[in-house]
């Protein structure tokens, strides 16, 4: 029995629908928020600290710990030895001899990947010790560009598996060959969307306590689900589920899908805590975590349409292939399958043709990222309908038109098997057109091409799935093999309310979420429901795996939480709500469906209110008035999974979630014809996503998503060098929009409620990660005319493509000799020059005089003859985060005494490789003055390489310039300063102008 | 190098109005002494390079990235965090705007943004919006667009302004 919702009454505020503050927020405000590093720890932890490969592809072949051992208060060192004999490989999607340990056992095979875990007494030591850990490595070839590591000349990963491309799935719904046959036209493209991160703003946090007596890992972490992750890493760590307790913290700092690749270090964490005997603590850093957490996945599509005259689409081909990185990590080769049954998008198009393949390579693996999969298809998909239109010389926008599915259809069924679940797509457009001004934008456009600017406009319809069905992934499987290991499917919701002696009313949801007021929402649903105060109610949103209902499907991810986590919470709360009404009939000697619950109190007509408080206080004090059957004590868990999630079928069609919102965007874009800039004129955003719960907050996931959607399109990405280093390990390298970057969307709203969510809710929050880079590529296709496209589209990109040629160097600054190069590292360059108070002959001879050297290398520990005018050195150098023990030959050459001369040095440390040549030339300028004129080349690889470019170039600058200025301080016989930081600092601030730098 | 390393200094300052004390290493970061020996865990670390400006504290009265100052350098300074802004149990009139803007998701930039709009608005007190951007461009914030902080500091700087404006 179900008691009937309306109630008499005024509805109180604060109910679902309403655009409700947070219940979050204060603590956040107040710096009371409880986050990972937060936590208060056992008395007695350790902390760790990571040592990573330099190489993106290298053989171990030596790991020598003694060194970080001696160092006082480093305790141990967990290697791969320990970890293959107490754990197993990580458990992977598809069937391939491949090992995925959580550190390197004999092979590295991505820059940054973990080699063994030092575990100290504070984090500084611990770093410490990492820095005197010695690896030797044998370097092997690399495959970096997938389209290359596909070929069968590439260097393979995974011996056993004999090539990189580690799946591959082959389907055809309808009969796509023959409508491309039959087909007026047929138009193409091929895609490239790279690689980038939504990147919280915390990073991965761990505390593990291995506790030996009854053999448990027992962690905290930030992790955000999917909790199926819990089973992979109790495998992994070889103990049955309920011997690894997993506990989340009360808040995190953002996630976006990233914290699920947290899961390798909560295995690592816990056998290092087994090996040293103590909780460890380990707090990943920012270079760690954008060189080697996670990664959306990179993608090369071609993708084909079979169209008629009119535009309309009859048939569609991709072939896609997926750059995984280099280990297939779960739920990996997810970000293909999420997307699978919907990938006709919004449109009635039958006919559909898709080869998969995922390709390992030398570089990070790739893992959840809010969109997942949505970026990827739809950039692929609507570029090809702007494509269309330019073809067949049609207007974009009546290509999309033309093409969606009638509001009549719902629920459709499409093609690869998604179930769209409700929708007006035509009516959101054609609202989105009215609300949104697209004519004035159009005239705009008009405007601005009769004054020669510039200005294009893009459009993107999109369907955004949600509530991920836990079985998709195993379409990566043949029927066969699916058959063979038994079917998956479904996504199981939990939540649990529990009413106190006091009338107090606590739920519990296992939705892990990241920052997106979870907690005001449920208590939103739970206060009209129960009719009572919404400030009364409490949410916890910790989750303990050993103590708390949960599934595989909990977490925070496929934006779940309206359309399911919400749901749950709702049925909950009417379970137990229905229980009170019984009890509350009793007391009142009414029938149980004339109780009506508001403000606080239950009622019924004609009697007398009871408060709350003192109906449900019955349950708990005095259990022995309660009606039959009632079995006091009120707490009620329910579990909601939807019948709609079924297993993929024996013809491969998937639903692949339970909801599909829509969202149709368009935007104004000009270029700036001399740096190449694109401005958002305006960008208009319009979702269906149901029914809302939260409008305030929905708001919010859109402009969030859509900032990340704008940084994805316009900058931000993640850059490898030919020989695999990672490129953008500082957030001055890694550009994330900031508040100047991003304009304020337009953001319309239409609610066509799910009929398959218990609230008619659906998923809001990853939309514009799917739809915005692919509206702005459109905006500057159109603008520049141009069919390849690819993101991001910084400056320097769009200059290439309007023609814009980089202006030549000027005279003086241009090089003699050929520049030092490390293949595929960094490459810096600069000139300066300083005034020495000495003759040009005194500092001649002085750069020959091996004291004078040592004392002017700054770093320097010791300087050795090594043949004529060559040394070997041992030199520390710092650059940003890392600093590095280099050993380095110096060298002196083309002399001409005393005007010029050439020093030289070229060293390797384990953090990687590096090499310079600094031009010197002498000339006097007055008695005892000379000028020194130095222009320099200098490249990087390896780690080093990973803080980029920018941070590089302004630290090589550093420590060049040190050189000189300690050479002039010599020769006025001064002591030149020792520390390089605070130099590094100075330029640091430089670097952050006004940003209140210290 | 490594006894030096290991050569702890007391550091004493005067922490959101309370004279506090504890041990630093002269390496230790700032913003490492003010969580984790002095507890002002409101103080978040989001990059340690000083780009992200998460852990923005202010030392003397001026916005400062906490990851770029060494806690001895902070001897005998003031040092005011996110824990310093509302009175007593009362929020600020900012911290209410964020609130009233959702200008905040996880919250984690949240503790220097504020730090910085406060600081800001002392200097400021009647912003453009595109002050308001330019000063928020020394802090990331991957959740809220920034839309919601933006709106947050010029509607304080109004009502600020009508309050001053009626006495
Ligand atoms: S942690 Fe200091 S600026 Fe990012
Ligand atoms: S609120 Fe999450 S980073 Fe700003």
């Amino acid at each position: 029995m179900t008691v009937d919702q309306s109630v008499a009454f005024d509805a109180p505020t604060r109910r679902i629908g309403d655009r409700v503050e947070r219940v979050e927020d204060e603590a956040l405000l107040r710096g009371l928020g409880r986050y990972g590093d937060d936590a208060s720890i056992p008395p007695g932890t350790l902390y760790a600290a990571v040592v990573r490969s330099p190489h993106a592809h290298a053989r171990i072949q030596s790991l020598n710990v003694e060194k970080a051992l001696e160092i006082q208060g480093v305790h141990e060192v967990l290697t791969g030895e320990d970890v293959a004999r107490w754990a197993a490989p990580f458990a992977v999607g598809v069937r391939q001899p491949m090992e995925h340990w959580c550190l390197a056992v004999d092979k590295v095979r991505y820059a940054g990947e973990p080699v063994c875990v030092v575990i100290a007494d504070n984090r500084y030591l611990a770093e410490d010790g990492a820095d005197a850990i010695e690896v030797s490595y044998e370097v092997l070839p690399v495959a970096v560009d997938p389209e290359i590591a596909a070929e069968d000349s590439a260097p393979v990963l995974h011996e056993a598996v004999g090539s990189n491309i580690v799946n591959e799935r082959n389907f055809n719904y309808g009969d796509p060959d023959l409508a491309f046959e039959q087909a007026a036209h047929q138009v193409s493209l091929k895609v490239k969307y790279p690689r980038s991160s939504c990147t919280p703003m915390e990073c991965y946090v761990v505390v593990a306590h291995y506790q030996s007596a009854s053999g448990t890992y027992d962690v905290l972490s930030n992790f955000q689900g999917p909790y199926a992750l819990h089973s992979v890493m109790a495998r992994a760590l070889k103990v049955p589920g309920n011997r690894l307790r997993l506990r989340t913290p009360p808040d995190s700092g953002g996630s976006f899908g990233i914290k699920q690749g947290v899961f390798p270090y909560i295995v690592m964490m816990g056998l290092a805590s087994r090996k040293v005997g103590a909780p460890v603590k380990w707090v990943e850093d920012r270079l760690e975590h954008l060189q080697g957490a996670s990664s959306a996945t990179n993608r090369v599509t071609h993708i084909e349409a079979a169209v008629e005259s009119d535009g309309r689409v009859t048939a569609l081909r991709y072939d896609q292939m997926d750059d995984c990185g280099a280990y297939l990590r779960a739920p990996e080769p997810a970000t293909f399958y999420r997307m699978h049954g919907n990938l006709s998008g919004a449109y009635g198009i039958r006919h559909l043709k898709v080869r998969n393949r995922v390709v390992l390579t030398n570089k990070t693996p790739t893992g959840l990222n809010r969109g997942f999969g949505g970026p990827q298809v739809y950039f692929a998909l609507e570029r090809l309908m702007q494509r269309i239109a330019v073809e067949l010389d049609l207007d974009p926008l009546e290509v999309i038109r033309r093409n969606l599915i009638p509001a009549d259809q719902f629920p459709y069924q499409a093609p690869a098997g998604a179930l769209l679940d409700s929708g007006d797509y035509p009516g959101a457009v054609e609202r989105a057109v009215a609300e949104g001004g697209l004519d004035e934008l159009l005239e705009r456009r008009n405007q601005a091409r009769a004054e020669g600017r510039i200005y294009g406009i893009g459009y993107a319809a999109v369907v955004e799935p949600s509530i991920s069905n836990m079985g998709y992934i195993t379409t990566a499987m043949t029927a066969d093999e699916r058959r063979k290991a038994g079917p998956k499917n479904g996504a199981v919701s939990t939540a649990t309310i529990n009413v106190g002696p006091l009338g107090d009313v606590s739920v519990h949801i296992s939705s892990t979420p990241q920052g997106q007021g979870h907690q005001t929402v449920v208590a939103q649903v739970v206060a009209e429901v129960l009719g009572i105060d919404f400030d009364s109610i409490r949410v916890n949103v910790e989750l303990d795996t050993q103590k708390d209902a949960w599934s595989i499907a909990s977490g925070n991810y496929s934006s779940r939480f309206a359309g399911a986590v919400a749901g749950t919470v709702y049925r909950a709360a009417v379970a137990i709500r229905d229980r009170i009404a019984k009890v509350a009939a009793e007391q009142l000697g009414v029938d149980v469906e004339a109780v009506r619950f508001a403000n606080g109190k239950v009622f019924a007509p004609e009697r007398d209110p009871i408060a709350f408080h003192r109906v449900v206080g019955a349950a708990h004090w005095a259990p022995g008035t309660l009606p039959e059957h009632e079995g006091g004590a009120l707490r009620e868990t329910a579990f909601w999974t939807p019948p709609e999630l079924t297993a993929p079928s024996e013809d491969d069609r998937v639903n692949s979630s339970l909801c599909y919102g829509f969202i149709f965007d368009y935007c104004g874009v000009e270029i700036d014809p001399v740096t190449g800039e694109c401005r958002l004129d305006r960008y208009v955003t319009m979702h269906d996503a149901g029914r809302l719960l939260n409008p305030a907050l929905v708001d919010g996931q859109v402009r969030g998503a859509f900032a990340q959607g704008l940084g994805a399109a316009l900058m931000e990405e993640f850059a490898y060098g030919r020989d695999g280093s990672f490129l953008s390990g500082t957030l001055a390298d890694y550009l994330i929009p900031t508040a100047p970057e991003v304009v304020e969307p337009v953001i319309l709203h239409m609610e066509t409620p799910s009929p398959f969510t218990p609230l008619g809710a659906k998923g809001a929050g990853e939309g514009n990660n799917m739809s915005t880079p692919v509206c702005i590529a459109n905006a500057v296709a159109d603008a520049l005319g141009h069919a390849d496209i690819q993101l991001p589209l910084t400056p320097s990109k769009v200059r290439g493509l309007i023609g814009i040629e980089e202006p030549p160097a000027p005279e003086h600054l241009k090089r003699e000799v050929e520049a030092p190069s490390i293949e595929g590292g960094s490459a810096l360059h600069a000139s300066d020059s300083v005034e020495v108070p000495a003759s040009p002959q005194e500092i001649f001879d002085s750069l020959l005089d091996p004291a004078v050297l040592a004392a002017i290398i700054p770093g320097c520990h010791q300087l050795v003859l090594d043949g004529e005018n060559r040394y070997r050195a041992d030199v520390t150098v710092g650059v940003g985060l890392i600093k590095a023990r280099f050993q380095a030959l110096v060298q002196l050459s083309d002399l001409e005494p005393p005007n010029a001369l050439c020093l030289s040095g070229s060293g390797s440390s384990p953090m990687g490789s590096a090499e310079g040549r600094a031009q010197i030339r002498l000339t006097p300028i007055e008695e005892g003055r000379t000028r020194l004129d130095y222009q320099y080349d200098a490249a990087v690889g390896g780690k080093i390489a990973s803080v980029g470019a920018r941070m590089l170039q302004g630290a090589s600058r550093v420590i060049i310039g040190q050189i000189f200025s300690r050479l002039s301080q010599q020769m006025q016989g001064e002591t030149a300063p020792t520390g390089t930081w605070s130099r590094f600092k100075l330029w640091l601030r430089r670097l952050l102008g006004k940003g209140g730098a210290a | 190098m490594e006894t030096i390393a290991k050569q702890g200094a007391r550091v004493q300052l005067q922490l959101n109005g309370r004279v506090r004390e504890g041990f630093a290493e002269p390496r230790t970061q700032l913003c490492d002494f003010l969580r984790h020996e002095l507890g002002a865990t409101g103080v978040h670390v989001g990059c340690e390079h000083g780009v992200c400006g998460a852990c923005t504290v202010q030392v003397d009265g001026k916005s400062v990235r906490s990851c770029l100052m060494l806690a001895v350098q902070a001897q005998d300074s003031r040092v005011d965090t996110v824990e310093s802004l509302a009175e007593g149990e009362l929020m600020s009139d900012l911290q209410l705007a964020f609130r009233r803007n959702h200008a905040l998701q996880c919250g984690f930039c949240t503790a220097g943004i504020l730090m910085s709009c406060a600081e800001f608005l002392g200097r400021e007190p009647d912003p453009t919006e595109s002050q308001v951007r330019d000063m928020l461009s020394g802090h990331l914030c991957r959740c809220t667009g920034y839309t919601g902080i933006v709106r947050a500091v010029l509607e304080v700087a109004n009502e600020r302004k009508s309050k001053n404006g009626e006495k």
